[in-house]
């Protein structure tokens, strides 16, 4: 019962603050706000027995991409021009659209009868595991992961550098 | 204690339902920030979906390094996303907004 009380509440606390992160008119509330549903998420990782994930999402999303878009909504924003993030004017046709495809996907996963569950009645921890899948089975992603994280940092240095360069050129 | 007192269609239906709110922050948002927040919502509600179906099937590490490396790429779009933006904003006279980087001669 517990477990079930503490989902409905991150569900209702992650919905809530992603609503506000779409809906808000300041793109200031917006980043803040996607601190709640990241930290969100990272709750429903250990709800399903993955404190490794929830981890990873902490330092990761929170303590990375979340910092780096609040960096970069500080730098960009305009604090006299809080128009400037409006919303797009054709929002019903949207909201219908999304709506109606939210209500396929939810139909899809009520109507469809899963395989019977098998997931064990603990919690454990699942470091060994995804540690032993990465180093073996999944040696490959892992690598070319890797490789891919080379390639986005020089490709944001190189992206980041060029116009700053243009730029003290033409003064 | 049963743990699985929550079934996997609510879980399924929670990823859903923040995935349908980071595609209206997508469709709606004029400035590129609000599209990049918009992404990271959609990205969280699928990773939800891997690590539900990975403990569905009792815990299959399969899912969760899926997941994981699904992190490791969102993280790489963030940060590339992100020079690209500073770029747009050096480039559109301090202005992030996505109608006027119609053109790709800058």
């Amino acid at each position: 019962m517990a477990y079930a009380f503490t989902f409905y509440l991150v569900v209702a606390v992650t919905l809530l603050s992603a609503g506000v992160v779409v809906f808000s008119r300041r793109i200031v509330y917006s980043a803040f706000s996607l601190l709640f549903t990241l930290m969100g998420v990272a709750v429903t990782y250990v709800l399903l027995s993955d404190d490794f994930m929830a981890v990873v999402q902490l330092l990761l999303y929170v303590g990375g991409i979340l910092v780096l878009i609040l960096f970069a909504v500080m730098l960009t924003n305009r604090v006299e021009d809080p128009g400037g993030s409006n919303l797009a004017r054709a929002r019903l046709p949207i909201l219908a659209a999304v709506a109606a495809g939210f209500g396929a996907m939810a139909l899809a996963a009520v109507g469809t009868v899963w395989p019977s569950a098998q997931a064990p009645d603990t919690f454990e921890p699942a470091t060994s595991r995804i540690g032993n899948s990465l180093l073996g089975a999944y040696l490959l992603p892992f690598e070319m992961v890797s490789v891919l994280l080379l390639l986005g940092l020089v490709g944001a240095v190189v992206v980041a550098r060029k116009e700053c360069r243009t730029e003290g050129d033409e003064e | 204690m049963n743990l699985t007192a929550i079934g996997l269609e609510h879980f399924l239906v929670f990823a859903a339902a923040l995935f349908c709110l980071g595609l209206v922050c997508l469709l709606t948002r004029r400035t590129a920030i609000g599209i990049l927040m918009g992404i990271e919502l959609m990205i969280n509600g699928a990773n939800i979906n891997l690590v539900a179906f990975a403990h569905h099937r009792g815990n299959d590490p399969a899912g969760q390094v899926f997941a994981l490396l699904a992190i490791v790429m969102a993280a790489i779009e963030a940060s590339v996303a992100l020079a690209i933006l500073f770029a747009l904003f050096r480039a559109l006279d301090r202005r992030i907004t996505i109608d006027e980087a119609s053109t790709l001669r800058g």
